[in-house]
């Protein structure tokens, strides 16, 4: 069983080191006849690299797509921040307790228009990830959150949440500053606001720690992120006793894009440039700046008060069951 | 009289203290350990019978069934026997009560249904208990026993923390009351959803209450953790509970709370600026 995303993408780093090695190669070449031919290869390579891709991203199984979803390679949220939106100013306080450095928030302008940007924000080496607490929010992460989507609904800004994180803090400080109140808190405050929010899953959506954000009246999701009520792993190790089941419980768990557009937990599913978010990110971006832009619009006519009653009216009815006697009701 | 899986013998063990009790006395003093005080769990219609006025719970919804859209290995097996093991048709029950003849919306969970675990049926059934009281201008009561989200019904139980929470903010809207007993033990998705929204939250001595499951929680120890983690004690401490209620004294509290939170409820104008 691979456990990082790496082991596949190794194939395809080898082939582009190549490729770069024999085009500096080509272009030092004076003999026409021989740069031709390495000229060739390179695209012979680059043919075979594409082939490989296409064939690997044609048929991601859901613990592919788990281990996708948690790479380093993937953009996070401040890539996106920086290329989607302008001018983001970060407000870093929770007027409580502390600076959260999991949960990145502040105002910032979508094509000239002001909204509320909060988020969880991963690192890429062990000191960023460190910093960020590996992108797992403490108890202030989500007072922040609360802090600023209520500003947000003061000043009459849309919200847009970008949400990518394994799972809320789970540590003996956390639970002593009441990681599940701060939550559940979270979620009745979005729950309150008279602005639009839309949410986008880009990378890991954890259980409680992301929907703790995704309370929006539209929840977008990208082709390769996942969203589920448990690790995987985690799952496996409770249900089987068997951490090392992760691949069969990520099956089972239903945390694909495809599987959480059929269940009617999220609206819409972003699909991702060829090879990944990570491999042609500036296309990946501008799908995300449109598909919140789409969103923003559509809700646009709606008043405040209608905009509160979308947000309750589509997770009243969230979730499948019969009734005796009553039609399955979605 | 409650009554348990204790009958079948005339003794029974503490699983606490290990000293023998009659299980006569045992059912008698509401499960509670008469020696060490321990607190064991009560089946939900134990809870009922000894928190509401006698006969006054009057069960609704109890026609939702659970539909397995994921198709999830060995859910529905396990389904069948925790409906046939509790008479249940999910881990939470609800309906119509009376606490000293004032109506209140109950609901009471049953951890002996796959561990409490909330999918989208026992959510359902707690945003109706809580939606009934807004309605209706009744106090609500939950008592909760969860692991937490059900796995095996994937995302749709993980939406169900949104929409118990929201839920909660119709009562608010209302001006109707809610509180939340947690009992042993009441952990991660409920926990972290309607639960601890509650205008006031009780707890039994020593239950179990907590965000990450213990197996996760040691792993990502930085700080260790104290002997008493995750006790009801321990969330009093930390603020999270505000108030720590033997089982004899819950139905006495709860009356006292119903009758100064829901006055206004009742008599249709609050005592300020009437
Ligand atoms: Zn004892």
């Amino acid at each position: 069983m691979a456990k990082t995303w790496k082991e596949w993408e190794q194939p395809v780093l080898e082939l582009e080191q190549m490729i770069e090695r024999l085009e500096r190669a080509a272009q030092r070449e004076t003999d026409p006849a021989k740069r031709g031919a390495a000229e060739e290869k390179v695209q012979e390579l680059k043919q075979r690299r594409d082939t490989y891709v296409q064939l690997r991203y044609s048929r991601l199984t859901p613990w592919e797509e788990v281990l996708l979803a948690r790479a380093e390679t993937r953009p996070y949220l401040l890539d996106y921040v920086g290329t989607v939106f302008t001018d983001f100013t970060e407000l870093e306080g929770d007027r409580r307790y502390g600076s959260d450095r999991a949960m990145v928030g502040g105002p910032a302008f979508l094509d000239g228009r002001p909204v509320m940007i909060v988020g969880q924000q991963k690192g890429r080496n062990l000191q960023e990830r460190t910093f960020r607490n590996f992108a797992m929010s403490k108890p202030e992460g989500y007072r922040k959150a609360i802090r600023l989507f209520e500003m947000a609904d003061r000043f009459r800004m849309p919200v847009v949440t970008l949400v990518d994180t394994p799972a809320a803090d789970p540590g003996v400080e956390s639970e002593g500053r009441g990681i599940a109140e701060a939550i559940a808190a979270s979620m009745l405050a979005m729950f309150g606001l008279r602005v639009p929010v839309v949410s986008v899953l880009i990378g890991e959506g954890g259980s409680g720690g992301a929907i703790a954000i995704a309370v929006a009246n539209k929840v977008l999701m990208l082709e390769h992120a996942i969203y589920s009520v448990i690790p995987p792993e985690g799952c496996a190790a409770i249900l089987w006793r068997d951490p090392s089941k992760g691949p069969e419980a990520a099956a089972a768990l239903g945390l694909t894009s495809s599987s959480a557009l059929e269940l009617g937990i999220v609206d819409k599913v972003l699909p991702e440039p060829f090879g990944g978010a990570h491999r042609n990110f500036a296309e990946a971006a501008a799908t995300v700046k449109t598909g919140i832009l789409e969103a923003l619009s559509e809700l646009g006519p709606m008043s405040p008060d209608e905009i509160k009653r979308h947000r309750y009216d589509r997770f009243r009815k969230a979730g499948s069951f019969e009734e005796a006697s009553r039609a399955a009701v979605r | 009289m409650p009554s348990g899986e204790a009958d079948a013998g005339r003794f029974v063990q503490c699983t606490s203290c290990r000293k023998t009790l009659f299980s006569a006395d045992f059912e008698h003093e509401l499960r509670v350990c008469r020696f060490c005080g321990h607190h064991h769990r009560l089946s939900a219609r134990d809870r009922i019978a000894c928190t509401f006025d006698e006969g006054s719970f009057e069960e609704t919804d109890a026609g939702l069934r659970t539909v397995d859209v994921l198709k999830f290995p060995d859910y529905m097996p396990k389904h069948e026997q925790a409906v046939t093991k509790t008479g249940m048709n999910d881990s939470v029950m609800i309906g119509r009560a009376k606490l000293d003849g004032m109506p209140v919306s109950a609901g009471v969970a049953e951890f002996g249904f796959m561990g409490g675990s909330m999918g989208v049926v026992a959510g359902e059934k707690v945003t109706r208990c809580l939606e009934r009281g807004a309605e209706e201008g009744m106090p609500v009561i939950m008592v909760c026993a969860s692991g937490g989200a059900r796995m095996q019904e994937g995302l749709s139980s993980l939406v169900q923390m949104a929409k118990t929470t929201v839920a909660v903010e119709r009562c608010r809207e209302a001006g109707v009351p809610f509180i939340a007993v947690m009992t042993d033990p009441t952990m991660a998705g409920v926990l972290a959803s309607y639960a601890s929204v509650a205008d006031v939250i009780l707890a039994e001595p020593k239950a179990m209450i907590g965000f990450a499951g213990a197996r996760v929680s040691k792993q990502a120890q930085v700080v260790k953790a104290p002997s008493d983690f995750q006790t009801a004690e321990w969330v009093n401490k930390s603020g999270m509970v505000d108030r720590i209620v033997e089982r004899r004294d819950m139905r006495g509290t709860l009356i006292a709370l119903v009758r100064a939170l829901g006055a206004h409820l009742r008599t249709g104008k609050a005592l300020v600026g009437a």
